[in-house]
């Protein structure tokens, strides 16, 4: 694995870009999800979020998810890359491309791939919506309800 | 002479970082630690849980790294480690 690779960015993200860095002529089937910025949460109207990252952390997790995920599957390519800062409704906060052979892998190593990042990357989303900002994520953290920002 | 006169502690030095709601509650993004050696990251967060009463019904940290690794609250620090507490995260 490169050890240079960056997997966050500021930048908008392309599919075809994160496509066709994994295409190769052997590959039969390619596996692609996106995650995007939808316009309501818990009933709110969301007008954008902000997403904040422990950088060096959230890289080297996610290095470490693609690791263990390629051990297992090894005739699967894989492509990650997860927005920061603000992203508006309707923009892509993490795109994932998986090719190969076959589609099953391909399948199987894209869906690991989205529910580990969302399982232990240290990234936060703050959203933004008419009634303020509020980040997301504490709830459920001790049973006690949620810390809401007072800003 | 034991017991008498001015006591000199070894300390150590810790970098605490703090994100997203944490950061918001502390209103500080890096505090930096002067910790008596044996201070494990579950005794800074008691400590931090007494400075915010936000933090009050929390009595462990949702999840603590070490140096850039998720590591057990209950382990002891080291001089010039970097500690975080992880708020729940909510990336992807």
């Amino acid at each position: 694995m490169n050890p240079d690779q960056t997997y966050l960015t500021e930048d908008p993200l392309s599919y075809t870009d994160l496509i066709g860095s994994v295409m190769r002529p052997s590959d039969g089937a390619l596996a692609f999800f996106a995650g995007v910025v939808r316009n309501h949460h818990d009933g709110k109207t969301v007008q954008s979020i902000v997403y904040e990252a422990y950088r060096p952390m959230a890289e080297r997790e996610i290095g470490r998810i693609m690791e263990d995920i390629r051990s297992r599957y090894p005739d699967v390519r894989m492509a990650v890359r997860h927005r920061l800062g603000l992203v508006v409704v309707g923009e892509a906060s993490i795109v994932i491309a998986c090719s190969s052979p076959h589609r099953a892998e391909a399948f199987a190593a894209c869906r690991e791939i989205i529910d580990r990042v969302k399982q232990t990357v240290p990234i936060w989303k703050k959203e933004r919506s008419e009634s303020g900002e509020e980040w997301v994520g504490w709830q459920g953290a001790a049973g006690e309800g949620s810390i809401r920002e007072t800003r | 002479m034991l017991g008498y006169g001015p006591v000199v502690h070894d300390s150590m030095n810790v970098r605490l970082l703090l994100f997203a709601v944490l950061q918001d509650i502390v209103g500080s993004s890096e505090i930096s630690l002067q910790l008596r050696p044996g201070t494990s990251a579950l005794e800074v967060w008691q400590t931090l849980r007494q400075k915010h009463h936000q933090l009050l019904p929390f009595p462990a940290p949702p999840m603590t790294a070490i140096n850039e690794s998720y590591a057990p609250p209950e382990t002891v620090l080291r001089d010039g480690d970097e500690l975080a507490f992880i708020p729940p995260v909510s990336g992807g």
